[in-house]
């Protein structure tokens, strides 16, 4: 399933705030390829989620290159195939990087189906009725099929977490980016979510996570990344990552977690 | 002081009355309605950080909120509208146009500068990982301001404009001293013609009180089913 067709690739992105003061992000490098499972680990303010924030631009960083597809999407105009200079529209690319949140961010107003189906209706022009049957397919999947009219305030956190998985899915993303997917949920509910993710894996879709569920960047993750203070300080398989760490800062750090 | 043969008297004028809580509503409604569309592009403007607009939109607001509204109302009836012949028709077979027109614009302008508060508040009030959800999905800084953001924050503030409709009832009355014929103006003109004004006054704080207070009772009821319906 993996192949070398490079997804995204990252060059010395940097996050300043206050001007040098405060480095959220101080070049990191990472080349995504189709059907990588990366999942990114460090203590907190290391910088993880700014970095997964930053691949879609909801975080502007202060310099350095990303380029999806093969467009630099930091700049505010590329090239097209036939050599015309344009103007880069973000929304083009966002679209096609599904995103879920660690507070799930559904739209309490609407329904779950409506809340999957606007998306695809609004910005793809999809029709109504092909979004959704599209959406009750991926319900489905996540066996959430029977709460398609209910109310997100209706749905458990769990339940929230695999509905707002699916409806970035409804957009058919190149990429997915996960920001601490299960840190908001109680306990009982982690297993569910991640078992999603799990099975989203297995299917070769690509997707970057950022979690502290070690036990799950152990299983699922094809490449794991340690940061730390806005750098990339170790990366490598789960194995060499968990059972043979060398850099002091992630043995520290896998030693208050594990 | 009040007496039967005063109130007597006034009732002879009662179908002024009639006529001031006519134009007294409609003044309200339309100031409301026409208030929360300037409301509307105010707070975005406000919010968009689109300079100089935004600038000019935070200028505006401050200026109507720091300025009395009878200032207001004549510069717009006799500066703005000062040279401008509107026609002159009767809403209801009774509502001079030209006058009530510019009641409504002056109105409308300073509503429009203390509704924007409200509608900007709302809109910031809405969890800014809800922009974030929606424009991940690709959607356009417009289309999640419509479909994702407003929806939310005009519910939450729907009892705020609600009691902004209530309060320019109120201050509607102001718009009689540019000759619109609310109520106010029902009691100025029996005054004139009976040399009573006890009398007229008690009846025109009986009508305002009529008109507001089942209307906040109203407000107050709906607000109290929208609680409950966000608890689910």
């Amino acid at each position: 399933m993996q192949t070398d067709t490079k997804i995204l690739q990252v060059t010395n992105l940097k996050k300043h705030y206050n001007g040098e003061e405060i480095k959220a992000l101080d070049g990191v490098s990472l080349d995504i390829n189709q059907g990588d499972v990366v999942v990114i680990i460090g203590p907190s303010g290391s910088g993880k989620s700014t970095f997964l924030r930053s691949l879609n631009l909801l975080e502007q960083p202060t310099s350095g290159s990303i380029v999806f597809e093969g467009v630099d999407i930091t700049k505010k105009k590329f090239t097209d195939a036939d050599g015309k200079v344009k103007k880069l529209n973000i929304d083009d690319y966002r679209k096609k990087m599904g995103m879920v949140f660690q507070h799930f961010n559904l739209f309490p107003h609407m329904t779950i189906l409506k809340n999957m189906t606007l998306a695809p209706v609004k910005v793809k022009g999809m029709n109504e009725e092909e979004a959704k049957q599209k959406a009750l397919t991926l319900l489905n999947r996540v066996g959430l099929g029977d709460r398609a009219d209910a109310y997100p305030a209706q749905l458990s956190g769990g339940q929230k977490q695999r509905v707002a998985i699916v409806r970035a899915l409804m957009m058919e993303p190149a990429v997915m980016l996960f920001d601490e997917p299960t840190s908001a949920l109680d306990p009982e509910m982690v297993g569910e979510v991640l078992e999603v993710m799990k099975e989203l894996a297995q299917t070769g879709m690509t997707m970057i996570i950022v979690t502290h569920e070690m036990g799950f960047a152990r299983e699922v993750g094809k490449r794991v990344i340690f940061m730390d203070a806005g750098k990339i300080v170790e990366q490598g398989g789960p194995e060499d990552i968990f059972a043979n760490p060398q850099n002091p800062r992630l043995k520290a750090f896998l030693k208050k977690v594990l | 002081m009040l007496s039967s043969a005063g109130f007597a008297k006034t009732f002879q004028y009662i179908d002024l009355f009639k006529q001031g809580v006519v134009c007294t509503v409609s003044l309200s409604v339309l100031t409301v309605f026409f208030g929360f569309i300037i409301a509307l592009f105010l707070a975005i403007l406000r919010i968009s950080k689109l300079h100089p607009f935004d600038y000019l939109a935070t200028a505006y607001v401050e200026v109507f909120r720091a300025t009395p509204m009878l200032v207001q109302l004549f510069i717009v009836y006799y500066v703005f509208f000062g040279n401008v012949s509107l026609p002159s028709f009767k809403l209801f077979g009774f509502i001079r146009f030209e006058r009530f027109l510019p009641g409504v614009v002056a109105l409308a302008m300073n509503s429009g500068a203390y509704l924007s508060e409200i509608i900007r508040a709302g809109i910031q009030s809405i969890d800014v990982g809800q922009t974030e959800a929606a424009r991940s999905l690709g959607m356009s800084s417009f289309q999640t301001m419509k479909s994702v953001i407003l929806p939310q924050a005009v519910k939450n503030i729907l009892p705020a404009i609600a009691n902004e409709f209530v309060t320019i009832i109120k201050e509607s009355s102001i718009c009689y001293t540019i000759g619109v014929q609310d109520i106010m103006y029902a009691v100025s003109a029996t005054k004139g013609a009976t040399y009573r004004i006890a009398e007229p006054l008690v009846i025109a704080t009986l009508v305002y009180f009529c008109l507001t207070f089942p209307t906040s009772k109203i407000i107050a009821y709906f607000e109290r089913r929208m609680a409950r319906a966000d608890r689910h």
